[in-house]
C-alpha cells in the first residue's frame, strides 16, 4: 500500500477548485464590464442548474462528453494529441446509422451491431492518422485536424438523397431511422429521461482505469508516455503502441455519438451535433486524464452550458459561459503545472533534510 | 506532456553539402510546375486553372494561412509550438472588424494585431513563465478565443441593427493597387488561352491588379520575418532559444524575454491574417470564419521545413487548392487528379530508383487509382472539392514528412537554470 500524504492529497485537489475559483472571479470582472451583477447571475446559475429536470438533461450530455474526454486521454496518457475525435466520432455515428438501419437484425442485436460499427470506423479513422505517423512521421496533430475536414466533406457527400440519405422532410436530409425496437433503453424518472447510455459510459471508464493501471499493456502505454527513450530500452516496440492506443482512442470516439443516435435521434441528419471532440479535450485536461476527474470536468461542462440558457432570459450575454470554461481549463492546467513543480521543490528539501539528517547521524 | 509537431523520429545527424543556392532549382520547379499546368489545362480544357481570377483568389486565400505560418515560425523557431494560432487568429478577425468598422480598415489592421498578440502574450505566460504544456495552452487558448469574440460581439453590437452575436457590421474595404500598365495587354494574351502564354499572363494578371493594399503587405512581412530572424542578432538569440535555450543561456540570451518576444510577434501576424481575413476576404466579421485556417498555416509552415520561403510556397499551395473551390471547382479539381496521377507516377519513379519498392508501389497504386477517378467522372463532387486543401496537406506532409527537420527544442520545457 502507497501510503497517502495528506498534504499532496490536499494539493491535487485544491488546485482544480482554485483554479475554478480564479475562473469565477475572471468571469465576474466580465460581468461588471457587461453591467451585471456577477452573484445574482451565479445564483441563477445554480438555481437553474439544480433543478431536477435540467440535473438529468446535465448528465444526458455528460454522458457525450465523458466518452469524448476518455478518447481524448488515452492519446493524452501516451503524448498522442488526438485532436481528431470529432471527425472520428462523426464518421462513426454516420456509418452505425447507416448500417444499423440497413441490415435486419432483432433488438439488441442490432444494438450491439451499431455499437460495434461506430467502434470499428471511429479505431479505423484514427488509425489512418497513427499509420500515417508511424510510416510516414507526420505528426498527429495536423493530420487528425486535417481528417476532421474530410470526414465531414465525406459524411456530407454520402448523405444525399441520391446516395445513403433520404429526404424526409423538405429542409431535411437524414439516414433511414432505427426500427424502434433497436432504440437504446432509457431510464424515465418522474422529471424527465435518463440516457441508458450512462451505463456504457460508466462501463468505458472502468475498463480505462483496469486497462491502464492493471495490465501490461497500460504499464507500457503509460510508460512510452512518460519517457519514450526509457520505455524503448525495456523493450516497448514503440510504434506499435502509437497505433495500438490510437485505434483505442479512435475505438472510444466511435461511441461519442451513440448517445444522441441510439436514445434521442435515432437518425444521422445534417444536424447532427459538431465539436463534441473540441470539448473532450478540454474535458480531458479539466480531469488530468483520470476516470472520476473526466467525469467531473464533463458533469462541470455540461452543467454551465445548461445553465446558460437562464441567462439569456435574464438579459445577461449567454456567450459569457464560454470564456468561463476557457479561463477554467487555462487556470487548471496553470494550477496543476504549478502544483506539480511546488511538490517536486518540496520532496527535493524532504529528500535533502533525511540526507543531512543521516550523515549527522553517521558522523555521531 | 510534451511532442513536437514535426517529425517523430529523432533527429539524426544530416551529412552537410556544401550549401548551394537554392534559387535555380526553385526557379526551375516554378517552370516545370507552370507546364505542366498549362498541358493538363489545354487536355482538360479546365480554364480556370491558370485563370488570373483564381490566382487572385487564390493571393486571397493564401494570405491569412501564411501570415498564420508565418506566426507558428516566430513562436517555433524560439522554441515554442504555437497552436493556439487558431485562437489567435479569431481574436484577429473580430478586432479587426471591430476597429475597422470604427476607425476605418487601416486602425483594424493594427486592432486586429493587438488582439493576436493579447493571444500571443497569454500563450506565452502560460508556456514560458508557468510551463504548461504548449500544445494544451493552444487549445485552451482556441477554445478561449471563440469565447472571447462571441461575448465582446454580444456586448459591441447589442444595438447596432444588422450585426449581432455572430456577425459585425460590414467594413469598408482598404483598396487595391495594381501595377500601372500591366492590365490590358495581359488580359489579351490571356483570352487567347495559347499554351504557357496564356497561363503565364493570367498568373501575372491575378498577382499585378487589384491586389489588397494589406495583401501586399503581407507578401512584405515574408523577406522581413527572414531578414529579422536569419540576418540581425535579434535573430540568431531566437533562433538560439529554439536550437539549444541552455546554451543560449549560458552566453547570456535572455531566453525567456527571447521567447516572450517571439510569441507575441506570432499572435500579432496570426492577428493580422485574422484582419485580413474579416476586413478583406469577406469584409464582414462572421463566428467561425477562419475555420481551421490557423492550423493549415501551421501545416504550411511543417512543409515549408521552418523556413520562410517554403512556408510561402505551401500557403500558396494552400491558397491555390482553395480558390479553386470557388472557381468551377468541380471540373478544376478533376483536371488536377491528372496532374496529381502524373506527379505521382514520377515520384513512383524515383523510389524505384532509390530501390524503395514498397513506397513505389503504395505511390503507383494512388497514381492509378487517381487517373481511373479522372477517367470514370467528368468532374469531381462538390463535397470533395471543399476538402482538397486538407486532402492536400496530408498527401504533401506524408510525402514530404521525413525530410523535415525542425528546431532542435521546439516544444521541450525550459526552465531558467536547469540542466537538460
Amino acid at each position: 500500500m502507497r501510503r497517502v500524504d495528506p498534504r499532496a492529497a490536499g494539493l491535487a485537489i485544491g488546485a482544480p477548485v482554485l483554479a475554478v475559483l480564479f475562473a469565477a472571479l475572471l468571469s465576474s470582472i466580465a460581468l461588471v464590464i457587461s453591467g451585471s451583477s456577477p452573484i445574482e447571475t451565479f445564483q441563477s446559475i445554480v438555481d437553474y442548474g439544480t433543478r431536477p429536470h435540467n440535473l438529468i438533461e446535465i448528465v444526458n450530455k455528460s454522458v457525450t462528453y465523458y466518452l469524448s474526454g476518455l478518447a481524448v486521454a488515452i492519446g493524452f496518457r501516451m503524448n498522442l494529441f488526438n485532436i481528431g475525435v470529432d471527425g472520428q466520432y462523426r464518421i462513426a455515428a454516420f456509418a452505425a446509422a447507416v448500417v444499423g438501419a440497413a441490415v435486419p437484425l432483432p433488438g439488441v442485436l442490432r444494438i450491439v451491431l451499431v455499437i460495434l460499427v461506430a467502434v470499428v470506423v471511429g479505431a479505423l479513422w484514427a488509425g489512418l492518422a497513427a499509420v500515417l505517423k508511424v510510416t510516414r512521421g507526420v505528426s498527429e496533430v495536423i493530420s487528425t485536424i486535417m481528417l476532421n475536414a474530410i470526414a465531414g466533406g465525406l459524411v456530407f457527400y454520402f448523405l444525399s438523397p441520391e446516395r445513403l440519405g433520404v429526404q424526409a422532410t423538405s429542409n431535411q436530409i437524414r439516414t433511414e431511422l432505427l426500427p424502434a425496437d433497436s432504440w437504446f433503453p432509457n431510464f424515465a424518472l418522474s422529471d424527465g429521461t435518463l440516457y441508458g447510455f450512462v451505463l456504457v459510459a460508466i462501463g468505458c471508464g472502468a475498463a480505462y482505469w483496469v486497462l491502464l493501471n492493471r495490465t501490461r499493456f497500460g504499464f507500457d502505454l503509460r510508460a512510452t508516455g512518460l519517457s519514450e527513450s526509457a520505455a524503448v530500452a525495456s523493450g516497448v516496440n514503440v510504434k506499435r503502441m502509437v497505433v495500438a492506443s490510437m485505434l483505442l482512442s479512435g475505438g472510444v470516439a466511435g461511441l461519442v455519438g451513440l448517445p444522441v443516435l441510439l436514445s434521442d435521434t435515432h437518425y444521422y441528419g445534417q444536424d447532427f451535433p459538431l465539436g463534441y471532440g473540441f470539448t473532450g479535450i478540454a474535458i480531458a485536461l479539466l480531469g488530468r486524464n483520470h476516470p472520476v476527474g473526466i467525469a467531473f470536468g464533463a458533469l462541470l461542462w455540461s452543467f454551465l452550458e445548461r445553465s446558460s440558457l437562464i441567462l439569456d432570459i435574464q438579459g445577461v450575454p449567454k456567450e459569457i459561459v464560454t470564456i468561463m470554461q476557457g479561463v477554467t481549463v487555462l487556470s487548471v492546467v496553470i494550477a496543476y503545472e504549478l502544483v506539480r513543480r511546488f511538490g517536486l521543490v518540496r520532496q527535493q528539501r524532504r529528500v535533502a533534510a533525511e540526507l543531512s539528517a543521516q550523515g549527522a547521524e553517521a558522523r555521531a | 506532456m510534451t511532442a513536437g509537431l514535426g517529425t517523430m523520429a529523432a533527429p539524426v545527424a544530416v551529412p552537410r553539402r556544401a550549401r548551394r543556392s537554392r534559387l535555380p532549382v526553385a526557379l526551375l520547379a516554378v517552370a516545370v510546375g507552370l507546364v505542366a499546368l498549362s498541358a493538363v489545362r489545354l487536355v482538360t480544357g479546365a480554364d480556370d486553372l491558370t485563370s488570373s481570377g483564381t490566382v487572385g483568389a487564390a493571393l486571397r486565400l493564401a494570405v491569412p494561412i501564411g501570415l498564420a505560418g508565418l506566426g507558428g515560425l516566430w513562436a517555433e523557431r524560439s522554441g515554442v509550438v504555437n497552436i493556439g494560432l487558431e485562437g489567435m487568429l479569431i481574436l484577429g478577425t473580430w478586432g479587426g472588424a471591430w476597429a475597422g468598422w470604427h476607425w476605418g480598415p487601416w486602425a483594424g489592421a493594427l486592432v486586429g494585431m493587438l488582439f493576436g498578440a493579447l493571444g500571443g502574450l497569454l500563450h506565452a505566460a502560460a508556456t514560458v513563465t508557468f510551463g504548461v504544456d504548449h500544445i494544451v495552452s493552444g487549445v485552451a487558448i482556441t477554445i478561449l478565443g471563440g469565447g472571447v469574440a462571441r461575448f465582446l460581439s454580444a456586448l459591441a453590437y447589442k444595438h447596432v441593427p444588422g450585426a449581432g452575436v455572430t456577425q459585425s457590421p460590414p467594413v469598408r474595404d482598404i483598396g487595391t493597387v495594381s501595377i500601372p500598365g500591366t492590365g490590358d495587354w495581359l488580359r489579351s494574351v490571356e483570352r487567347h488561352h495559347w499554351f504557357v502564354a496564356s497561363d503565364l499572363a493570367g498568373m501575372l494578371r491575378g498577382l499585378t491588379t487589384g491586389v489588397s493594399r494589406l495583401a501586399l503587405v503581407a507578401v512584405l512581412l515574408v523577406p522581413l520575418s527572414y531578414w529579422i530572424l536569419w540576418r540581425t542578432k535579434l535573430g540568431l538569440r531566437i533562433r538560439s532559444c529554439g536550437e539549444n535555450p541552455q546554451a543560449a543561456e549560458s552566453l547570456g540570451v535572455n531566453v525567456y524575454r527571447m521567447k516572450y518576444l517571439a510569441v507575441i510577434v506570432s499572435g500579432a501576424l496570426a492577428g493580422l491574417g485574422g484582419a485580413f481575413l474579416s476586413e478583406v476576404a469577406a469584409g464582414i466579421y462572421r463566428e467561425g470564419q477562419t475555420n481551421g485556417r490557423g492550423y493549415i498555416g501551421l501545416a504550411a509552415m511543417i512543409f515549408g521545413n521552418w523556413r520562410p520561403g517554403g512556408l510561402a510556397a505551401g500557403a500558396g499551395l494552400f491558397g491555390y487548392t482553395d480558390a479553386l473551390n470557388l472557381r468551377s471547382g468541380g471540373e478544376s479539381v478533376h483536371a488536377l487528379l491528372l496532374l496529381l496521377a502524373v506527379l505521382l507516377v514520377a515520384v513512383a519513379v524515383w523510389n524505384v530508383v532509390r530501390r524503395r519498392r514498397l513506397m513505389a508501389a503504395v505511390t503507383l497504386a494512388v497514381a492509378g487509382l487517381l487517373l481511373w477517378w479522372f477517367l470514370a467522372a467528368d468532374r469531381v463532387p462538390d463535397e470533395f472539392v471543399g476538402f482538397a486543401p486538407h486532402l492536400t496537406t496530408l498527401l504533401v506532409l506524408s510525402l514530404a514528412a521525413q525530410r523535415l527537420r525542425m528546431p532542435a527544442a521546439d516544444g521541450r520545457p525550459y526552465r531558467r537554470g536547469e540542466a537538460r
